[in-house]
C-alpha cells in the first residue's frame, strides 16, 4: 500500500460570510480577498508541509494544477513540484496534473516534466487530467464539446515526444508542430508512471485501461459515496480482460487523526468545515457547461461533484455528518485506521493520497495529524494487498545514485534523522 | 407546418419544417433551437415557402459530430439548402444562426438573395460584452433573453412541467447537447472574425434588432449596420432577444416589408 501527502493549497482567509456574499470561490471569485504577502508565507508553509510528509516516511508527496480560484492555489504545480525536486530526494514527486488540454502548444508539459524527472532523479509521477470545467472551459477558454479530443491529441503529442528518439513532424486537429524534438527526456524509460485523475467521466476509465495508466478517483464525498464509480471500474477493468492490480487506482480521501475522536472534533472540525462551505462553494453553471460531460457519462448519472445536487449537500453541513457520512475520516488513529481499511479495501486502491491539511488549518495541527497517521495508522496499513508488492508497474523508479541536494541545507541533519 | 428529414452530402441527418409556397426563405434557429411553438413560422408560410432545418445536435437532427468549426457550420448551412434543391433562397438567422447566415452570405455572396439578421450573434464590441449564456442559471438566462421573463419562461419550456423528474431530465439532457454544438461557435467569446469577411457580402441586409434585447444589446444592431455594405438597420419596440417569439406579428411585418 502506498501514502501520497497531498495539498491542495486552498487559501486560508476567505471570511466567514463568503459563502453569502460571493458566489463562488472559482473563476469569477473577487481577486482582492488574495493577498500576496500573506501568500508569501502560506506558500512557504505549504511546501514545507509537503517536506516534512517526506521525512515521515510518505511514498510520496502530491500537488495539482488549478486556476483563478481560492481552493487551490496553484496553477502551475510544475513551479511548486520544481521546489520540492529541490528539497527532497526519496519521495515520488506527484504532480496530478498538468491540465494538457489547455497547454499550447503540449509539448510544453513534455519538457517541463521531464525537466522534473531529471531534477528529482527519476521521482515524478505524471498526472494528465481533462481539468475541471471551471480551470479548462472557463478560465483557460477551451471549448467544452472538443475539450475530449484536443487532450486526446494533445496526450498523444507527449508520449510520442517522449518515446521518439529523431525529430518528426505532427499534424494535429489543434497543434501542428514540423519539428518536435524534446530536450531534456526524463529519467524514467519509457516514461514516468502516469496517472489520469478523473472525477467522474466515465470514458475515462477505457482511456486509462487502453494505455495501462493509474486510474485516480478525486472526490470529496468519501469513500461511501465513490464506491459506485469504483465498482463501476473494476467491472470495466475486467470485461476488458485486464489484471486487477490494486495499483491500477488511486483515490483521494481527508483524514484528520487525533489522539481521540472526540479531540479530531475539537481540533478539525471548523478546517473541515471551512473548506466544505467555503473552498467547495462553485457557482453551478461554472461545473456543468454543456458539452464538457459526454450525454453516455449525464445518463450513467454519477453524482457530479460540483454541479446542483452536491451544492444542495453541502448546505448547512455538521462535523458529525461529515464523519458519519464518511466524506471524512477522522478520528482516533484506530477509528482512522478502521475506517482507512474499510475505504482501501472496499475501494480496491493501492494508491492511497492523503488529504491531511484541510481548508484553513494552521501548520501545527496540520503537523499534529500528519505525525499521528504516519506513526500510529500508516504502519497498520502498509501491510495491504501483499500479494501485489512486486506490482511496480504505477510507481516511480528513481535512479540509484542520484543527488541529495537537500541533505546540505541547514536544519536537514534532524530532517533525515526523523525519517530515518 | 410539416416535418422532413434531409440528408447532406456529408452524412448529416436534419429534421426541417417547411411549409406554404412562393419565394422559399431558410429560417436559421438560434442556439437554443426551435421552440416547442413557432407561431412566427406558420405566419411566414402564408407568404413564403418557409424552410426552418435544425441544426445536427438539435431535436432529432444527427451528425453533430462532423461539425466541428465556423467553416464546418457555413458549408453544412449551404449543404442544407443544396439538399433542399433550393436556388438563391432569402436567408433569415436569428441570433447564432444570424452568425452562420452572415458566414454563409460572405462566402458564397451569389447563392442567396436576401440576408436578415436577427439579434444576431458574430461580433464583440468590448464596451458591451455579452453575458456568458454557457455560466447562467436557468432563471438568468430567461430574464436575459425575454423582455416579459414570466410568458418567457412558457415559452422557453413548451409548457413542460418541471416537477416531473423525468421531463425535466429529458430537457435537461436536450438543453446539454444544443449548448454543447453551439458552443462550438459561441465558447467561450461568441466571434469567429465573420467581421473580417463581411465585405464580401452582397446580398441586400436588413438588421433587425428587439429594442429591449438584454442578450446582445441593439449597440451590435449598429455595429453590423456598419460592417454590412449598405444594410438597413430596424429596432423594434417591446421586444427582447427572443424578438420572433415575442412580437411574431411585427417580427413577420417586418420581412414582408423588407423581402417583399
Amino acid at each position: 500500500m502506498k501514502f501520497t501527502w497531498f495539498n491542495l493549497m486552498p487559501w486560508p482567509y476567505l471570511p466567514d460570510d463568503f459563502r453569502e456574499k460571493n458566489r463562488s470561490v472559482w473563476v469569477d471569485i473577487p481577486s482582492t480577498l488574495y493577498d500576496p504577502k500573506k501568500g508569501h508565507f502560506v506558500y512557504h508553509q505549504y511546501m514545507d508541509q509537503l517536506e516534512y510528509a517526506e521525512s515521515l516516511g510518505f511514498d510520496g508527496i502530491g500537488c495539482n494544477e488549478h486556476h483563478q480560484n481560492g481552493y487551490g492555489l496553484m496553477p502551475s504545480p510544475n513551479l511548486i513540484a520544481a521546489g520540492l525536486a529541490r528539497r527532497t530526494s526519496r519521495a515520488a514527486i506527484c504532480v496530478i496534473g498538468n491540465s494538457i488540454a489547455g497547454y499550447n502548444p503540449p509539448i510544453r508539459v513534455a519538457e517541463e516534466f521531464a525537466m522534473l524527472d531529471v531534477i528529482s532523479g527519476g521521482r515524478l509521477v505524471a498526472g494528465f487530467p481533462v481539468g475541471t470545467p471551471m480551470d479548462t472551459n472557463f478560465c483557460y477558454g477551451q471549448i467544452p464539446a472538443l475539450t475530449r479530443d484536443k487532450y486526446g491529441e494533445a496526450h498523444d503529442l507527449i508520449m510520442k515526444a517522449w518515446a521518439e528518439d529523431e525529430p518528426f513532424a505532427f499534424d494535429g486537429k489543434y497543434n501542428q508542430l514540423r519539428w518536435v524534438n524534446c530536450w531534456p527526456k526524463p529519467i524514467q524509460k519509457p516514461h514516468p508512471p502516469i496517472y489520469i485523475p478523473g472525477g467522474g467521466s466515465i470514458e475515462t476509465w477505457d482511456f486509462c485501461l487502453d494505455h495501462d495508466y493509474n486510474y485516480s478517483y478525486l472526490s470529496f464525498y468519501g469513500y461511501l459515496r465513490g464506491k459506485s464509480l469504483l465498482d463501476g471500474y473494476w467491472e470495466r477493468v475486467a470485461q476488458r480482460g485486464k489484471d486487477d492490480s490494486p495499483y491500477r487506482a488511486a483515490f483521494a480521501q481527508i483524514i484528520c487523526v487525533a489522539d481521540t475522536d472526540a479531540q479530531a472534533e475539537e481540533l478539525y472540525a471548523e478546517h473541515c468545515l471551512y473548506f466544505f462551505n467555503r473552498c467547495l462553494h462553485v457557482f453551478p453553471p461554472f461545473a456543468d457547461p454543456p458539452g464538457y460531460r459526454t450525454v453516455k457519462t449525464i445518463k450513467y448519472g454519477a453524482l457530479s461533484q460540483l454541479r446542483m445536487e452536491a451544492q444542495r449537500i453541502m448546505q448547512g453541513l455538521t462535523w458529525k455528518q461529515l464523519v458519519d457520512e464518511r466524506f471524512i475520516i477522522a478520528g482516533s488513529p484506530e477509528t482512522v485506521r478502521q475506517q482507512l481499511e474499510e475505504c482501501i479495501t472496499g475501494l480496491r486502491i493501492g494508491h492511497l493520497f492523503c488529504l491531511l491539511h484541510t481548508g484553513n488549518m494552521p501548520d501545527w495541527k496540520t503537523r499534529h495529524s500528519t505525525k499521528l497517521f504516519a506513526e500510529k495508522v500508516m504502519p497498520q496499513l502498509r501491510h495491504l494487498w501483499s500479494d501485489w508488492k512486486h506490482d511496480d508497474r504505477w510507481w516511480i523508479h528513481p535512479m540509484d545514485d542520484r543527488l541529495h541536494p537537500e541533505e546540505g541545507r541547514p536544519g536537514a541533519e534532524k530532517a533525515r534523522q526523523e525519517w530515518r | 407546418m410539416k416535418t422532413r428529414t434531409v440528408e447532406t452530402r456529408k452524412g448529416c441527418r436534419c429534421r426541417v419544417l417547411e411549409g406554404g409556397s412562393g419565394m422559399p426563405v431558410v429560417f436559421l434557429h438560434g442556439a437554443g433551437g426551435l421552440l416547442a411553438d413557432n407561431p412566427f413560422l406558420d405566419r411566414l408560410a402564408s407568404r413564403y415557402h418557409v424552410f426552418a432545418p435544425e441544426l445536427p445536435g438539435y431535436g432529432e437532427s444527427t451528425g453533430e459530430e462532423l461539425l466541428e468549426d465556423m467553416l464546418d457550420f457555413t458549408l453544412h448551412g449551404w449543404d442544407v439548402v443544396a439538399a433542399l434543391g433550393l436556388r438563391r433562397p432569402h436567408l433569415v438567422g436569428h441570433s447564432m444562426g444570424g452568425m452562420i447566415a452572415a458566414e454563409m452570405a460572405a462566402v458564397a455572396p451569389g447563392d442567396l438573395d436576401r440576408l436578415v439578421l436577427v439579434a444576431a450573434a458574430g461580433l464583440w464590441i468590448e464596451a458591451h460584452p455579452i453575458p456568458d449564456i454557457f455560466a447562467l442559471l436557468p432563471a438568468q438566462l430567461v430574464e436575459l433573453l425575454f423582455q416579459d421573463p414570466e410568458r418567457g419562461q412558457q415559452l422557453l419550456t413548451g409548457g413542460v412541467d418541471f416537477s416531473d423528474m423525468e421531463a425535466f431530465k429529458n430537457f435537461y439532457l436536450g438543453q446539454q447537447r444544443r449548448l454543447a454544438m453551439a458552443g462550438k461557435i459561441l465558447f467561450p467569446i461568441p466571434n469567429r472574425r465573420v467581421s473580417k469577411r463581411l465585405y464580401r457580402v452582397t446580398a441586400k441586409t436588413l438588421v433587425l434588432w428587439g429594442a429591449a434585447d438584454r442578450l446582445i444589446v441593439p449597440a451590435y444592431a449598429q455595429q453590423w449596420g456598419r460592417l454590412v455594405p449598405g444594410a438597413t438597420v430596424q429596432t423594434i419596440p417591446d421586444a427582447g432577444h427572443m424578438l420572433p417569439y415575442e412580437q411574431p406579428e411585427t417580427f413577420v411585418d417586418a420581412l414582408v416589408r423588407f423581402l417583399g
